[in-house]
């Protein structure tokens, strides 16, 4: 279980507080309008910014000063996932050893990884070689290399066309099925979260509320999300 | 308030220690002149004039440079010409141009027996002079006049097009584009150009020890040189170089206010295109010509008649060139080497750590004379300051180029940890691992173009060897110093022709050594 404990985060002016908890295994989408904090409040989560107040527990593990690295999570940004001077597959074995070495056996799970996501084959080109699709892709095996518990997307498939994006989705539904990762995902598009989340954090009016049944909230939106959500 | 939580991180041992070596140096000199000198009684008549000159011709040179500047500056940006490129590009060349070079070409123009008094001989002209105060300046010039004309020429390029577009639509002619245009532009531009060339001129050492001295053109650092050298006066030595320290600092003080752009290095040049309404008629086409040739003419011909003199030279070369162009490629792979080790931790440093950057621009204030006398008077009691000739040529010669270095790679650092930082930190890549696989293969064009500058400088440099040699140990510059001075022109052309060639062939090979390891 995520635990957020009465996290308090003041920032130049903007506030927003916490309580809340996520099981483990769950799928949640953050919703809420723009400037609400979403992605504040995962960068709480991943270890870039420290609360004013309160806690991190990950299985009532306090994680509140553990450096990003070292958090039981994978984060996927809006871009910038891949270091663009590395070939796809030191990319891949970043996630298995952040000292950069390869042994023959990582070798082997990093070519598992790369057919895993349908990049077979590609894991001596350069992230500019590849399309925006096969980026996320390759952003995606890695997480699913370094195998931790929970993953935080920050809308990496944002750029993507609405067809690529689903099939990002449902790989992403894959992988977190097999490895029984908790989800967590900053979404703009109702339909994302429909897809992906049964669960959905309400992030508004300075709060992030307690996770509540997707489609409930979809269909009878609260003021603030009716505002962003239009109509 | 949240805070990024690396920034609890401790600062970064490396840029520690890079900043206390730095410290050391340019305080730990100062300390030990300041000691020495116990008071600035020991001043003379001759070193208040020292003073006087000093700041006089920094005003006066950075005053022409900038007067100068302008018409070429407007006139590179209004026209299109082959080899304009070319031409712009060439203006960053003054900054790892040796100065000795520079000189010996000004002498073979301007000379008594140069190009130009030979072609007012037959008109019956007095002969110019190059030596005294007016040689000092044209010198300056020759310097700074390119300084001053990319600044200038990147004000007018960064009007932005959509004013002139407004401009033409309300039927400006050319005088209301000055007026409403051009006018503000420079009075934003020139007080930092102005600043930046008073600054380096307020340290010129070679140029005054070669074409100035004598009561009417002597530098205050020309008068450390002096007092060292030849009345060995240590105390004399020290107030001097506690009097430019203070001149330093002040003008660096003034120069804080007024924000200096920072212009060297390579071209760049932006395109916009030719604005029909500045091109204006053929009188200003004209002028502008005549600016853009004398300007050329002015810098390229020293150069011109360097190699045209040095290259049939370049064969007979005395024996002693050789080991003292060993000893300064040595010298000068050596600063770059420790240029980067010390920017580098400290340019990274420095975007959390405001003392880091400051520890890294320590070196402004310091001038290689008055470090030399400091090291001299500390070693002194110890060894035989003489045998510590090379390692404080290189010492200083690196201290002097950090600034730069780290002004080149601190933007780019900026870019590369917005990017990068959060992945980096998110997989845990720390350490010799992070600099190993993002920092230095992300920084290789950058740190490639500031060692170019480091090598380029330093085995350019004549300074602080001045000081120290005891007319054996020699670097290139001094040796090219030494055949000047006896004389030896046309074996002083080779060696200047090699000086230059070598310089430069340093700085490319450094330069596009950054750009091959560059894997983007």
């Amino acid at each position: 279980m995520l635990t957020l404990d009465e996290i308090r985060i003041d920032l130049d002016g903007f506030r927003l507080s916490a309580d809340l908890s996520i099981p483990a295994g769950a799928r949640v989408a953050l919703m809420g309008p723009s400037g609400a904090g979403k992605s504040t409040l995962l960068s709480v989560i991943a270890g870039f910014l420290a609360p004013s107040r309160g806690r991190v527990l990950w299985q009532e593990t306090e994680i509140t000063r553990t450096p990003p690295g070292a958090r039981p999570l994978s984060i996927l940004f809006q871009d910038q996932n891949l270091f663009p001077h590395l070939s796809v597959a030191r990319n891949l074995a970043l996630g298995l050893n952040p000292k950069g070495k390869i042994s023959g056996a990582d070798q082997s799970r990093i070519e598992t990884a790369l057919d895993r996501v349908g990049l077979a084959g590609l894991g001596a080109r350069k992230p500019g070689q590849l399309s925006g699709g096969q980026q996320s892709r390759a952003a995606l095996a890695r997480a699913l290399l370094r195998a931790r518990p929970i993953l935080l997307l920050d809308e990496p498939f944002a750029a993507l066309g609405p067809a690529l994006k689903a099939e990002m989705l449902a790989l992403v539904d894959e992988i977190a099925r097999e490895q029984g990762t908790t989800v967590l995902m900053v979404s703009h598009d109702p339909e994302d979260a429909r897809a992906l989340c049964p669960q959905t954090v309400l992030v508004a009016e300075g709060r992030a509320h307690p996770p509540q049944d997707t489609a409930r909230l979809l269909a009878e939106p609260p003021p603030a999300l009716r505002a962003y959500l239009g109509g | 308030m949240a805070a990024r939580l690396r920034e609890i991180s401790r600062f970064p041992a490396a840029a520690a220690i890079a900043g206390a070596v730095l410290a050391a140096l340019v305080l730990g000199t100062l300390a030990a002149v300041a000691i020495r000198a116990g008071g600035l009684s020991g001043l003379r008549a001759t070193d208040l004039a020292a003073i006087r000159f000093t700041l006089w011709q920094a005003a006066l040179s950075a005053l022409i440079s900038c007067a100068l500047a302008i018409p070429v500056a407007r006139a590179l940006h209004r026209r299109r010409f082959p080899g304009r490129g070319l031409l712009i590009s060439l203006l960053g060349a003054p900054f790892i141009l040796p100065v000795i070079v520079a000189v010996f070409g000004l002498i073979a123009v301007f000379g008594r027996r140069g190009l130009v008094n030979a072609a007012l001989a037959p008109l019956g002209i007095d002969p110019i002079s190059i030596y005294g105060a007016q040689g000092v300046i044209t010198a300056h010039v020759f310097f700074n006049l390119p300084l001053a004309t990319r600044m200038i020429l990147h004000g007018w390029q960064a009007i932005p097009s959509e004013r002139l577009r407004l401009a033409a639509s309300l039927g400006f002619g050319p005088a209301d584009v000055t007026r409403h245009l051009e006018r503000p532009m420079l009075r934003a531009v020139l007080p930092g150009a102005f600043l930046a060339i008073f600054l380096v001129c307020l340290t010129s050492f070679a140029v005054a020890l070669t074409l100035g001295g004598g009561p009417r053109a002597t530098t205050v650092e020309l008068a450390i040189y002096q007092a060292f050298r030849f009345d060995f006066d240590m105390g004399r030595a020290a107030s001097l170089a506690l009097v430019q320290v203070a001149i330093s600092v002040a003008a660096l003080l003034i120069a804080a206010r007024v924000t200096l752009p920072s212009e060297f290095g390579a071209g760049q040049d932006r395109a916009t295109p030719p604005i029909g309404q500045l091109a204006g008629g053929r009188s200003r086409a004209a002028i502008d010509a005549l600016a853009i040739t004398l300007a050329a003419a002015f810098l390229l011909a020293p150069i011109g008649a360097v190699f045209a003199r040095g290259l049939p030279a370049i064969t007979s070369l005395p024996e002693m060139v050789w080991p003292a162009t060993l000893t300064s490629l040595a010298i000068a792979l050596a600063s770059a080497l420790i240029t980067l080790a010390t920017a580098l931790p400290l340019a990274l440093a420095a975007t959390r750590y405001r003392v880091a950057e400051i520890a890294a621009m320590l070196p402004m204030t310091a001038s290689a004379l008055v470090m030399g006398t400091g090291a001299f008077l500390i070693a002194r009691p110890f060894v035989n300051p003489t045998s510590l000739a090379l390692p404080m040529v290189l010492l200083t010669n690196a201290a002097l180029s950090v600034p730069f270095a780290a002004r080149i790679l601190m933007p780019e650092i900026r870019t590369l940890q917005a990017d990068y930082d959060r992945l980096a930190a998110s997989l845990g890549l720390a350490g010799l691992a992070r600099l190993r696989l993002l920092t230095l293969p992300r920084l290789a064009r950058p740190l490639g173009f500031s060692a170019g500058l480091a090598a380029a400088f330093s085995m350019g440099d004549l300074g602080v060897i001045t000081l120290f040699s005891d007319g054996q140990t020699r670097t290139l510059p001094l040796a090219l110093f030494q055949l000047m001075g006896s004389y030896r022109m046309d074996q002083a052309a080779g060696a200047a022709t090699l000086l230059l060639s070598l310089t430069f062939a340093l700085f490319w090979a450094l330069d596009r050594a950054g750009h091959h390891a560059d894997p983007r």
